[in-house]
Formats: structure tokens, C-alpha cells, sequence
């Protein structure tokens, strides 16, 4: 076992929650008409993004993908100016250009969220490319989907990866459906077993609903990649209790109602916080005041992103070059 | 000085970079054995100026024929901290990589409200004219000039390939370069000096006061054998050579077609939205008043590229249709 301490775990359930509350809070806001356009919550993924991003020290990296707020939220980012960036406010992490689909935050090594299914891959490739040739000890991790298992660009990565025996994780997040479609149908084999074939170490986490087994497989894997030996695909299988994204009316049909009403009772918040009460790390009262102080935290993000202005009209034109070209403006 | 060829000068540069900063790196296909010499002093591992032997495979690294995750990688390394060079060989191959040019080189500083840093140069040639067929012989730049946030050089000569090649490497901005292959082999003095020339603005290649020509990477020695010969008909064409066509110095143009009242566009691409396409637009829009004659494209036909040595040569601008191209504009033909 990985050493875990007690302020860690409750650092977990804190940033779990903040991705429930966060997530619950922006479903709202879309239905509401208060965030433009759509999000993709992480809401009953959050064991298997928080055991991940807390596998990873503060110096290293990560790329994610459309379902992307977790990421930043489990790697520490603080909630207001991301709240603030799916609104589109000045204040946003990326100053509003980026919107929910495109959340980064360089300041905890967040390098970016994708709209591409598949396409940041082989960005945390190459952030663990500069890290071997500048040895600065960092290591990079690939946030991925099963989707994105089946795009042609992972294994380009994982190959030059194990050849550069670069310091990489590549983790799926198998939470079973891209959109409407059963990983099943449309993945030959089993995804973990797929790094074999570079000859690189390969796990799958069956519970991606047990935080502690996450944390272990990818710290397992950092600790890895930190010695020099090289990147490991971990496979972490799990389940999106929402829709795809909030406010897409597909029906729920496509997903067997007692598989979905399974999955439900594996809440990783609730599991988490019966396992931090029967073994005595906290009290009942304790996990209360916790829950208490992260809907707080997602309050005050929401009332920072209430009173931050609109982005003046001609920061559109900014940040396109290191300086503005003349074309921009033809 | 030193006499270099068009490789030679792009290498002079690769070396000078190396040397200057060690966060400067080349990936890329065959970049280890110095296929098309870029990379080394000559044919042979052993020959003095090899870069494998100068710098080590850490930061020489060949790569596997995987172009989108080479491009992808490249991205990645220049947003931490390195700055690459990629040579992706020949141009054609740059759409297997189109997803990342467009959705992460090009959108990852300005989605991400500008906190990613982009300094990574992607070579390649353009291996056209020498009966490679379709596959190998495209000229793609225009493409990648509808997209926003890349930076697109098209060198002509030894010295502007190994001067802009520089600046390209010490930008913070993602350049693609396109090299015709019929300017390899081109050789002239170029300086041992370090040099940068800028981003943005053209060279004059020739002054004169009839006709502008604006002519493009392979099309600059066409166009000036063209005013050569046109001189001796009693037609003064000034060639002007815009170097990079994002950013692109539309006001030497602007200047020399107000001054001529008469512009040919040379371009070796394909005509529809092509450079010469928007060259024309910008002019017709900024100084319509000042032309005398409709503009003239003188452009790659919209036709894929044909094998045969008696079909291909026909594709692409030459002196003499160039020529031609001024006669027109001039009312000589």
C-alpha cells in the first residue's frame, strides 16, 4: 500500500466535493440559462479524478478532456475563477476565451482541457518530453476517455512514450459510454491490456469508485515514472451518473436502468465518507462540517463570479500571438 | 561569407539555435542521419558538424512515422519549457496531423487566455516538380493561413531560410515553414554571422517601376528570370519577395503597387483561396483606385498533381508563364 495519511484523505473528500458541488451548481446554472452553451459533469467520477490528480505533486503536469472540470478542481485550482470561465467573466481562468470546455490552469500544472476527444494526449506526452530533457523531475499525466481509447493518436503517444521512455500516465477514464455508446460495442479487448503491445505497464482498476484504489494505481504509477522507468496506462473504471452534457435530451435508453441504479448506490463521496467515519479518522459531525464548508467554498466561487464584469469586447482580439498582428484587425 | 546552399543556410541556422539555447531541440523523421542535410555535416556520422555527435540523441531525436503525435508532442514539450524543432519532411504529410496544428498549436495560447507559450517551429518541403505524384508534391501553406494563430514563412533564398529560420526558433509563437525543394540545391554568400531578419516584412528582390510582381517561396527565381527577360523587351518589374505570409507586409506591397499601378501574383499553389487569392483581395480592397489593370494570378492550377514528367511541368508558375502574366498586365499581350 501507498502511504496515506489522515490529512490527505480529508483533502481527498474535500476535493471530491468541490467537484460534486461545483458540478451540481453549474448543472443548475445551464438550465437556468446562467452558463451559455453546455457543461459535462464529472458528478459520480470524482473518486477516480481526485485518486489521480492527488497521485500528482504540484510541479507536475496534466491534460484533459471535454468533461473537464474535475481535473482542475482535483489538482487544486481554485473554484472561483473557473466558475467564473464556464459564465464567460472577465475573471475566468483563461479570461473567458476558453469556457467550460477548455479549462486550464497553468499555476497547478493544468495545461489545458480538450473539445477534441483524444486530441490533449499526446500534449501531456510532450510536457513529459521537456521534463526528461530539462530533468526537472516532473512527470505528466493524459485525463482520456473510453472514446478516446479508440482514437488513433493515443497509441502514436504511448508508442513514443515507451520508446522516449518518457514519465507519462495515460489514464482512461472508462466511465462505460462515449455519449450514447457502450465502450463494449465499439472496443476490441480491454483498454489496460492495450499497453502490452508497447511494452509498457498496464493496470486496470476495477472500483473507480474506491478513491484509495485509484490513488494507489496512479501513485503506483507517478512513482514510476519519477524513477525513470517509464509510462504506464492505468484504466480506471467508473460511471458518469449524468448525462453526457447538461441539458442534452437523448433519453435515457441507451443505458440498462438497473445498471445505472447499481452504479447510483457506489456514490464515491458516500463510500469515502463512510469509510473516513467506521474507521474512526472522522466524526459524523466532523464530515458534516466539511460538506458545510465546500458548499460555502462553491457559494462565494458563484457570488466572485456574479460580481466579476463581462470581458471588455476587444479582449477578443488578444492573446492569438505573443503580439497583435495587423491581420487581425483587416 | 560563405557560399551555402538553401539546406546548408537552414542547417547553419538549426546549428546556431543548438548552440545558443539547449532548450532547443529537432524531432522529426530521419533527423539523426541527416537525410536531406539539415542536421550534420555531410553524408556520413563521422564527418565533422554531425549533430547526433554534437548534441546526443536527447535532444536529436528521430521519431517514428507518426506525424499527429509528433506534432501533438512537440506542442506539449514547446508549453513546458522546450523549444522544438520539428521536421515533418515533406508537406504532404502535414495533414495526417491536422488536428493538432489546428485544435492545440494553433488555439491553446488564445483559448487558454493566453498562459500557453508556443515556441515550436515545424519544417517541411514542399516536393514538388520532381515526379513524386500527388502524394508528395503539395504546396499547403494557404490552407494554414486560414487558420488563425500560426505563423507561416516561405523562404526564397540561403540567406532569408537560415535569418528568418532564427527568428522563427526564438519566437514564442508557433511557425510552419515551407521549403520548395526546387531551392535546395540554390546557392549564394551568406553570412557566418548570427542573424535574425523579422517576421512581417518582404524583400524587394528587384526594383523597378511597370509591374509589381509578388512572387512566392520558388516563384521569386522564376519571377526574376521573368523581369530579366522583360527588361530586354523594355519593361521595368519590380519582384517582391513577402518572405512570410503570416504576418504578411501588405504595406511593400501596397507601396510598389501604388507605384506600378499593375501586380502579378506568383504563386506555386492552388488558385482558390490561395495566397495569390488574398494578396489580390487586399490590394483590390486597400488600392483599387491606383490599378491600371485587372491583377493577374499566375497560380497552380485547381488540379491534383500528375505524375508524368510531360504532365507535371506544366502545373506550376514558370518564368514563362510569369512572363506572360506581365505582358497581360501590361497590355502587351
Amino acid at each position: 500500500m501507498v502511504a496515506i495519511d489522515k490529512n490527505q484523505m480529508l483533502e481527498m473528500q474535500r476535493r471530491m466535493l468541490r467537484i460534486r458541488y461545483f458540478d451540481e451548481r453549474a448543472s443548475k446554472m445551464v438550465k437556468r440559462g446562467h452558463i451559455p452553451g453546455t457543461v459535462h459533469t464529472s458528478i459520480g467520477q470524482e473518486a477516480q479524478v481526485v485518486g489521480a490528480t492527488m497521485a500528482l505533486g504540484d510541479s507536475d503536469y496534466m491534460s484533459g478532456n471535454h468533461r473537464s472540470h474535475g481535473h482542475p478542481i482535483g489538482k487544486g485550482s481554485p473554484l472561483g475563477p473557473l466558475m467564473a470561465e464556464l459564465v464567460g467573466k472577465a475573471t475566468g481562468v483563461c479570461k473567458g476565451k476558453g469556457g467550460s470546455l477548455h479549462l486550464a490552469d497553468f499555476n497547478v500544472g493544468s495545461l489545458g482541457e480538450s473539445g477534441i476527444v483524444g486530441s490533449s494526449i499526446p500534449i501531456a506526452a510532450g510536457a513529459a518530453l521537456a521534463a526528461k530533457v530539462l530533468k526537472n523531475g516532473s512527470v505528466s499525466l493524459a485525463f482520456f476517455g473510453d472514446g478516446a481509447a479508440n482514437q488513433g493518436v493515443l497509441y502514436e503517444s504511448m508508442n513514443m512514450a515507451g520508446v522516449w521512455n518518457l514519465p507519462v500516465i495515460f489514464l482512461c477514464e472508462n466511465n462505460q459510454y462515449a455519449l450514447s455508446t457502450p465502450a463494449h460495442t465499439v472496443t476490441s479487448g480491454v483498454i489496460a491490456d492495450r499497453a502490452a503491445g508497447f511494452g509498457i505497464a498496464g493496470v486496470r482498476v476495477e472500483d473507480g469508485q474506491d478513491i484509495l484504489a485509484v490513488y494507489e494505481a496512479v501513485s503506483t504509477a507517478v512513482a514510476r515514472a519519477r524513477a525513470g522507468e517509464g509510462p504506464t496506462l492505468v484504466e480506471v473504471v467508473t460511471y458518469r451518473f449524468n448525462e453526457h452534457s447538461e441539458g442534452l435530451r437523448i433519453g435515457t435508453d441507451y443505458r440498462d436502468q438497473e445498471e445505472r441504479a447499481e452504479w447510483l448506490k457506489k456514490d464515491p463521496i458516500v463510500l469515502f465518507r463512510n469509510y473516513l467515519e467506521t474507521n474512526g479518522f472522522f466524526t459524523a459531525e466532523e464530515m458534516d462540517q466539511l460538506e458545510a464548508d465546500v458548499l460555502a467554498e462553491v457559494d462565494e466561487a458563484v457570488r466572485f463570479t456574479d460580481e466579476s464584469p463581462y470581458p471588455d469586447p476587444s479582449v477578443a482580439f488578444d492573446d492569438l500571438y505573443t503580439e497583435q498582428l495587423q491581420e487581425q484587425f483587416a | 561569407m560563405s557560399v551555402m546552399s538553401y539546406l546548408g543556410a537552414i542547417g547553419a541556422a538549426q546549428r546556431e539555435a543548438m548552440d545558443a539555447d539547449s532548450r532547443v531541440i529537432i524531432i522529426g523523421e530521419d533527423v539523426e542521419a541527416n537525410v536531406y542535410g539539415t542536421t550534420g555535416g555531410g553524408k556520413s556520422r563521422a564527418e565533422t558538424g554531425d549533430f547526433v555527435q554534437m548534441y546526443g540523441r536527447e535532444r536529436i531525436r528521430n521519431t517514428p512515422i507518426s506525424e499527429e503525435g509528433i506534432v501533438g508532442i512537440a506542442a506539449g514539450a514547446a508549453m513546458t519549457g522546450l523549444r522544438p524543432i520539428v521536421d515533418l519532411s515533406y508537406s504532404s504529410f502535414l495533414y495526417m496531423a491536422m488536428d493538432q496544428f489546428v485544435n492545440q498549436v494553433a488555439k491553446n495560447r488564445y483559448m487558454f487566455g493566453g498562459q500557453a507559450s508556443m515556441p515550436v517551429v515545424f519544417r517541411s518541403a514542399m516536393f514538388y516538380g520532381l515526379n513524386t505524384g500527388a502524394h508528395h508534391s503539395d504546396r499547403p501553406y494557404p490552407m494554414f493561413m486560414n487558420v488563425p494563430g500560426l505563423k507561416i514563412m516561405v523562404p526564397s533564398t540561403p540567406s532569408d531560410a537560415k535569418g528568418l529560420l532564427r527568428t522563427a526558433i526564438d519566437m514564442n509563437d508557433p511557425v510552419l515553414t515551407f521549403e520548395a525543394c526546387t531551392l535546395w540545391g540554390s546557392k549564394e554568400e551568406v553570412s557566418d554571422e548570427e542573424y535574425r531578419i523579422p517576421f512581417g516584412v518582404a524583400r524587394i528582390a528587384r526594383e523597378g517601376t511597370d509591374v509589381t510582381v509578388v512572387a512566392i517561396s520558388s516563384c521569386v527565381p522564376e519571377a526574376l528570370a521573368a523581369a530579366e527577360v522583360l527588361a530586354a523587351e523594355g519593361l521595368s518589374v519590380e519582384v517582391i519577395d513577402p518572405r512570410t505570409l503570416v504576418p504578411l507586409d501588405t504595406e511593400s506591397i501596397l507601396r510598389s503597387v501604388a507605384k506600378t499601378g499593375r501586380l502579378v501574383v506568383a504563386d506555386p499553389a492552388h488558385r482558390t483561396c490561395g495566397a495569390a487569392a488574398e494578396i489580390s483581395a487586399i490590394v483590390c480592397e486597400e488600392i483599387f483606385d491606383s490599378l491600371k489593370a485587372p491583377i493577374v494570378r499566375v497560380t497552380t492550377p485547381d488540379m491534383q498533381i500528375p505524375f508524368s514528367p510531360a504532365l507535371e511541368k506544366q502545373m506550376y508558375p514558370s518564368r514563362t508563364t510569369i512572363a506572360e502574366g506581365i505582358r497581360k498586365v501590361a497590355g502587351l499581350a
